[in-house]
């Protein structure tokens, strides 16, 4: 292990890696790169390399884990043996059982668990290679597996950690910063700047608290801009995303001929007496064709007449409702 | 850690009584239950306090053994601490190695000794690089109605300023008194429905949407945090959080520790 530098901060207000006081490690994030998983993110962040996969939501076992209502997410951080200077014991150790359970707490306000009941939602975040904030490295990359995997999020997650050496704050601290210095801060917060993730060891009076989390702000804003930008370059002009958007339409669809249905058996039972019409709004999608292509909206009126019917073809681009 | 199960009536009859700013024992929002510590309630430990927060027990004993140093800190006693969380003490727990919650727990009251500088480790030291003390910091939790949290972090620091290393019993000088320097207090901040409250009751711990709990050291500054559970907190809340907490803390070291 290298030995405690005599000054963290030169006469310039420079850190030893040349950083200013709030500036964050140079992070590049690349989208998609485990073909198996559902979604996955290699991201490096100064030193830091992290690979996070997404597998499902898909059935848990065992059953009696399922909620009925919901999906449950399970986070596990795990170190290689070989990511820090002295190898790490394989397995999971009371540290990393720790970091899991709080990086699941930090996702859970944005995660929209009910659309999938009974299922399970598995994040692996693997630190390949350690160098000071990995867990909210690890989170950073979870967060956009999640994208990846397509799971249903009310925004993302970013986060990362203020420290401070030689009695002052420094934003996203380095191996030996975090070795020596005097406070860690480690934050994760939600694009609206609400905090899911907060710990901190070291010595902070309460101002320093106060401005520290202030740069903690700062801090996750700019990688949630980071991060932004990642999901745009891969998934700007995709056709996976249009896609998936039939998938959607299909559901709809599906709903839509019920309450036709409805619509239907509830007119037989009436007698109109004025020519008052009912507007169905009707889109029907064709999986074989773009979706841009079938948004066409049908305006059908039901009035008064007798010989109400639903004309309906199976492979029609719209369905008519009318009479 | 309580139950999984608690009916939706339980949650808005808390929820309700919080708008009217009350809580189900009567509590304003920053008093706690009642506090008892006793301590030297185990001779064979080194050093023991029972801590009851209103119905919440935690029994906490100080163990020393001689044993190697860890190699980046060849001078420094070395701080290991366990919590169990016994069967005994809720239908919720079971038996078997310590689950997440155990784990994290333990680990938070172990940041807010360790962190806060409360034991001289230097003091700790036998042989350089050889032999130092090991100082096992043992959360026996008997019985769970809420705040185990704080309980234990107040457990843990009463049982080790009663602590006394056996160094005549190892054949290692005389025994002396644990070298303590400050007097770290956790305190429990949790948000029920965007309002803050301290000492969390079992059935608000359940309901609540997040906890934060801080050490404070005797100067006021702070040692250790950690949010848990899956609610989001604003940076307001956290900054009454802390003022809340150090405040507190204040006042239990005051009473109830400075005494020991």
């Amino acid at each position: 292990m290298a030995n405690k530098p005599e000054k963290f901060i030169d006469e310039n207000g420079l850190r030893l890696d040349g950083r200013a006081v709030d500036e964050i490690r140079p992070m590049t994030i690349e989208i998609g790169v485990l073909s198996r998983a559902d979604g996955s993110c290699y991201l490096e962040w100064g030193k830091n390399k992290i690979l996070a996969a997404v597998y499902g939501p898909r059935e848990l076992h065992p059953r009696r884990m399922q909620k009925p209502d919901e999906a449950i997410v399970r986070y596990r951080y795990n170190m290689a043996a070989f990511s820090v200077e002295d190898r790490a014991r394989p397995g999971p150790s009371r540290r990393s059982i720790e970091i899991s359970k709080v990086s699941r707490d930090a996702f859970a306000p944005i995660v929209m668990t009910k659309y999938y009941p009974s299922a399970v939602i598995d994040v692996f975040a693997e630190v390949l290679q350690a160098d000071a904030g990995t867990r909210t490295a690890a989170i950073n990359a979870a967060s956009i597996a999640l994208a990846d995997a397509g799971i249903p999020m009310k925004g993302l997650i970013s986060a990362c950690a203020v420290g401070k050496v030689d009695g002052q704050l420094v934003l996203d601290l380095n191996k030996d910063e975090d070795n020596y210095g005097n406070a860690d801060l480690p934050v994760a917060m939600t694009q609206d700047g609400e905090i899911s993730l907060l710990q901190m060891d070291g010595n902070l009076t309460k101002e320093e608290f106060k401005k520290a989390l202030e740069m903690a702000t700062e801090g996750c804003r700019q990688i949630l801009e980071i991060q932004k930008e990642a999901l745009k370059k891969k998934f700007a002009s995709r056709e996976e995303v249009v896609e998936s958007l039939i998938e959607v339409d299909d559901i709809k669809l599906e709903e839509i001929q019920d309450e036709i249905e409805i619509i239907e058996e509830d007119l037989e039972a009436c007698d109109f007496e004025e020519e008052e019409g009912i507007e169905v709004i009707v889109v029907k999608t064709d999986v074989s064709e773009p979706a841009d292509e079938t948004s066409e909206e049908e305006f059908t009126e039901f009035t008064d007449n007798e010989d109400s019917e639903i004309d309906e073809t199976e492979d029609s681009e719209e369905e008519k409702v009318g009479e | 850690m309580s139950s999984e199960v608690m009916s939706s009536l339980k949650k808005d009859y808390i929820y309700n009584l919080m708008l009217k700013g009350k809580r189900e024992d009567g509590r304003s929002f920053d008093e706690y239950r009642n506090i008892t510590i006793q301590t030297h309630v185990i001779d064979k430990a080194e050093g023991s306090a029972k801590v009851c927060i209103g119905d919440t027990q935690v029994l906490v004993g100080v163990k020393l053994q001689v044993g190697a140093p860890f190699p980046d800190s060849p001078d420094e006693g070395v701080i290991i601490t366990n919590l169990e969380m016994n069967p005994i003490a809720s239908p919720d727990f079971e038996a078997g190695p310590p689950k997440e919650d155990a784990i994290e727990m333990a680990r938070v009251t172990d940041r807010g000794i360790r962190e806060s500088g409360a034991i001289d480790l230097n003091k700790l030291c036998i042989t350089e690089g050889e032999e130092v003390w090991i100082v096992f910091i043992d959360v026996h939790i008997l019985n769970d109605d809420g705040n185990l949290q704080d309980a234990s972090a107040l457990g843990a620091i009463a049982a080790l300023m009663t602590a006394k290393i056996p160094a005549e019993r190892a054949g290692k000088g005389e025994d002396m008194m644990m070298p303590i320097r400050d007097i770290p207090v956790g305190v429990t901040v949790v948000d029920i429905g965007g309002e803050l409250m301290l000492d969390p009751g079992l059935a608000e711990e359940t309901v609540a949407d997040s906890k934060l709990t801080i050490a404070s050291n005797q100067n006021g500054s702070i040692s250790a945090m950690q949010k848990t559970g899956e609610g989001m907190l604003t940076s307001e809340q956290l900054l009454k959080a802390v003022d809340m907490a150090c405040a507190k803390a204040e006042e239990i070291r005051e009473k109830y520790l400075l005494s020991i």
